[in-house]
C-alpha cells in the first residue's frame, strides 16, 4: 500500500490534507471528498518529471478548489466560503509548523473519540488518516464494502449531529485519550496479524498500516508545543502560587520541559506508551514471515526460523524502546515491548531469558491486571520452572472462572499436558481449543497437535 | 451547542431517603446547578418526581388510552434532566460525569436539535 513515488507523496500528504481541509471547512466528509477528487486528479497530472515542487500546497490548493465547487453546487457550509477562496486563491503560503501538527492530532483523536463506537474508530482512522479507501479497509477486515460504507456515514452522522470536537484533547484528558487512540491502532495491528476468520494468518497491509500510524502519532506528540500543566502548579503558575516565596522558583521552571515534574508530563506520558506500542509492534512484525509456513499452517514462536527474523526491524523496535523507556513514564506497552525484545533477541527458545520475562509479566499485572497477561505469566513460568509449575497457575486460572472461552489458554494448557505425556487430557484440551477457532491456519495446527496425541505411541 | 443530560437511576440505587447521604447529595445537587450556572451553560434542569407518579398515555386509531405508571418496566427510570449549552461534546462529556448520578447510575448526553439550522422552521 505504501509504494514509493507518488503513491509515497499521496501517503505523506493525505492526513496532512485532510486534517486542515477538515479544519478550514468544519466537516470531515466534505473534506474528505475535497482530498480525495484533488489526489484523483493528482494521479492524472502528474508523472516522471511533472511532479511539482511543493505537491503538497499544490494538492491543497486544488483540494480548494473543489469544496469550492462543491460548496457552490450544494450550498452548504456557504458561510466558510469567503474565507476559503481567499485561501485558495492566495497562493502558497506555507502555514506554521505548530498548526500542521495541531490539525493532524486534531484529526487522529477525532476519529478515535471515545463516543464513537470502537469498529467505527478503526474504520474512520483508516479512511480519514491513513487514507486507504473503503474497499481497501472492507477487504482488510473481511467486510463487504457496503457494510463498511454505511458505518463510515453512521459514524460521520455522529460527529456532525453530537458534535464530537475534533481538537487536541486538554492536556488534563491527553494520556488517556491518547491511550484510546493506541487502542485503535493496536487493534488495527491485531486485525493484521491474527485475524479470526481470514484465510491466511497475517494480513501485512494492516500491520504496515498501523506501525506508520504509531510512528505518525509519536512524531506529532513530540513536536506538539508543551504546556506547563496548571493543576500541578509548574513554572508560570508559581508567581502567584504558595510557593511564590522561593522568588527564583518561576524563572527556573520555564526554560526545562521535561526535566520538571509537573512540566508537561501529561505529553511524556502519552509519547511514552506510543513509542512503546510502536516498539512492541515493530518486535512483533519481525517475525512476520516465520510465523507461517509454506502450507500457510501456523508455526509457534519456539518452532520459527530465527534467522529468517528481520534483523533491521529488531533493530528499529529496541532504539524505539529505549527512547520510550529514557522518558521515565512506564506504561502496560513499553513492557509487552520489553518482554517482544527478549523473544527477539533470544538465541533459541530454550536459551530465552525467562527469569526477566517472567518479572516483566509481573510488572505488566501490576499495570494493567488481566486474565491473559496471567496466562502468558504462566507459560513463562513452565519454562523457568517446567510444565508442572506452568500447569497449576493456568489450573489457578481456570478456577477463577477465568478464559473459559479463550482459545490460547486451553492450546497451552493441551500443550503442557502433551508435554508431561497426559496425552488424553492433551487431546480434550485441543479439542476444546479447536471448537472456539475459526482461523484456517490455527485449526491446522492446533488438529496436527490433536492428531499427535491420539495415534498410539512408542 | 445544546446538549440534554438524561439522569438515568434504578429505582433503589443511590443513597437511602432521609439519610445523611441523601442529604450530602442534595448539597451536591445544589452545587452542581450552581456551578453550571455561574459557568453560564445552564440552560434548564428539573428533577422528576417518582416513577410511581407516571402515567402513560397513547393514541391509536384514535383511541386514547391512558395506563398508570411507565410504558415499559425498565430497570433504570429517568430521575431528571438539564439542559446545557456548550462548545462541544467534550465539554458536555466533562460536566455530564459531574452529576452525582453518573456514580451509581447514568448520564445519558444527547445532542438538542436545533430547530433555526432546519429549512422551513418558523423563526
Amino acid at each position: 500500500m505504501r509504494a514509493p513515488g507518488v503513491a509515497q507523496v499521496f501517503a505523506a500528504q493525505w492526513p496532512i490534507l485532510v486534517a486542515t481541509l477538515r479544519r478550514d471547512l468544519g466537516d470531515l466528509d466534505l473534506a474528505e471528498d475535497a482530498a480525495q477528487e484533488a489526489f484523483v486528479e493528482a494521479a492524472a497530472r502528474w508523472g516522471p518529471g511533472t511532479t511539482p515542487e511543493r505537491p503538497g500546497a499544490w494538492l491543497l490548493t486544488t483540494a480548494r478548489r473543489r469544496a469550492i465547487d462543491r460548496i457552490r453546487r450544494e450550498q452548504r457550509f456557504t458561510q466558510r466560503l469567503p474565507a476559503l477562496v481567499e485561501a485558495a486563491e492566495g497562493g502558497h503560503t506555507p502555514r506554521p509548523a505548530g498548526e500542521l501538527v495541531d490539525d493532524q492530532l486534531a484529526l487522529i483523536f477525532g476519529c478515535c473519540h471515545p463516543a464513537l463506537d470502537p469498529a467505527s474508530r478503526v474504520a474512520l482512522t483508516l479512511r480519514e488518516v491513513c487514507g486507504l479507501s473503503t474497499g481497501q479497509i472492507a477487504a482488510g477486515f473481511l467486510l463487504s464494502p457496503a457494510t463498511l460504507g454505511k458505518r463510515l456515514v453512521r459514524a460521520k452522522a455522529k460527529i456532525r449531529t453530537a458534535g464530537v470536537p475534533f481538537a487536541v484533547p486538554a492536556r488534563e484528558h491527553l494520556p488517556a485519550r491518547c491511550a484510546e487512540v493506541l487502542r485503535v491502532i493496536y487493534l488495527i495491528f491485531t486485525e493484521g496479524h491474527t485475524s479470526a476468520d481470514g484465510p491466511a494468518l497475517v494480513r501485512g497491509d494492516l500491520c504496515d498500516e498501523a506501525r506508520w500510524l504509531a510512528g505518525l502519532l509519536a512524531e506529532l506528540l513530540d513536536r506538539l508545543p508543551a504546556v506547563v500543566s496548571p493543576h500541578l502548579g509548574g513554572g508560570t503558575e508559581s508567581g502567584t502560587g504558595p510557593g511564590a516565596g522561593a522568588g527564583s522558583a518561576a524563572g527556573s521552571g520555564r526554560g526545562s520541559i521535561t526535566g520538571s515534574p509537573g512540566i508537561d508530563h501529561e505529553r511524556a506520558v502519552a509519547l511514552a506508551e506510543t513509542l512503546g506500542l510502536q516498539a512492541l509492534m515493530l518486535l512483533s512484525d519481525a517475525r512476520r514471515a516465520t510465523r507461517i509456513d509454506a502450507h500457510g499452517g501456523l508455526v509457534l514462536l519456539e518452532d520459527q526460523d530465527r534467522t529468517r527474523w528481520d534483523r533491521s526491524l529488531i533493530a528499529q523496535g529496541q532504539a524505539t524502546l529505549t527512547r520510550a523507556l529514557a522518558i521515565g513514564h512506564i506504561g502496560a506497552y513499553q513492557v509487552e515491548a520489553a518482554i517482544a525484545a527478549l523473544h527477539a533477541t533470544a538465541p533459541g527458545w530454550e536459551q530465552t531469558d525467562w527469569r526477566s520475562i517472567r518479572g516483566l509479566y509481573d510488572q505488566l499485572r501490576l499495570l494493567a491486571p488481566s486474565d491473559v497477561v496471567a496466562l502468558n505469566a504462566a507459560v513463562a513460568t513452565s519454562m523457568l520452572e517446567g510444565p508442572e509449575a506452568g500447569l497449576a497457575e493456568i489450573e489457578a486460572i481456570r478456577q477463577r472462572g477465568a478464559l473459559a472461552d479463550y482459545r490460547y489458554l486451553h492450546a497451552a494448557r493441551a500443550d503442557l499436558l502433551r508435554r508431561i505425556g497426559r496425552r488424553e487430557q492433551a487431546a480434550e484440551a485441543y479439542r476444546r481449543a479447536l471448537e472456539l477457532t475459526t482461523n484456517p491456519a490455527e485449526r491446522r495446527f492446533l488438529d496436527d497437535r490433536l492428531a499427535s496425541c491420539t495415534t498410539p505411541g512408542p | 451547542m445544546k446538549y440534554m443530560f438524561l439522569l438515568y437511576s434504578a429505582t433503589h440505587a443511590g443513597p437511602a431517603e432521609g439519610s445523611p447521604e441523601a442529604a450530602a447529595e442534595m448539597q451536591e445537587w445544589f452545587a452542581y446547578t450552581r456551578a453550571m450556572a455561574e459557568a453560564g451553560i445552564l440552560v434548564a434542569g428539573d428533577p422528576l418526581h417518582p416513577i410511581e407518579s407516571a402515567t402513560t398515555i397513547t393514541t391509536r386509531d384514535g383511541a386514547t388510552v391512558t395506563t398508570d405508571g411507565p410504558f415499559a418496566e425498565t430497570k433504570e427510570v429517568l430521575g431528571g434532566y438539564y439542559i446545557v449549552d456548550v462548545p462541544d461534546l467534550d465539554a458536555a462529556l466533562a460536566w455530564g460525569s459531574k452529576a452525582p448520578t453518573a456514580r451509581y447510575g447514568s448520564v445519558e448526553v444527547r445532542p438538542v436539535v436545533d430547530l433555526s439550522t432546519l429549512g422551513g422552521a418558523p423563526d
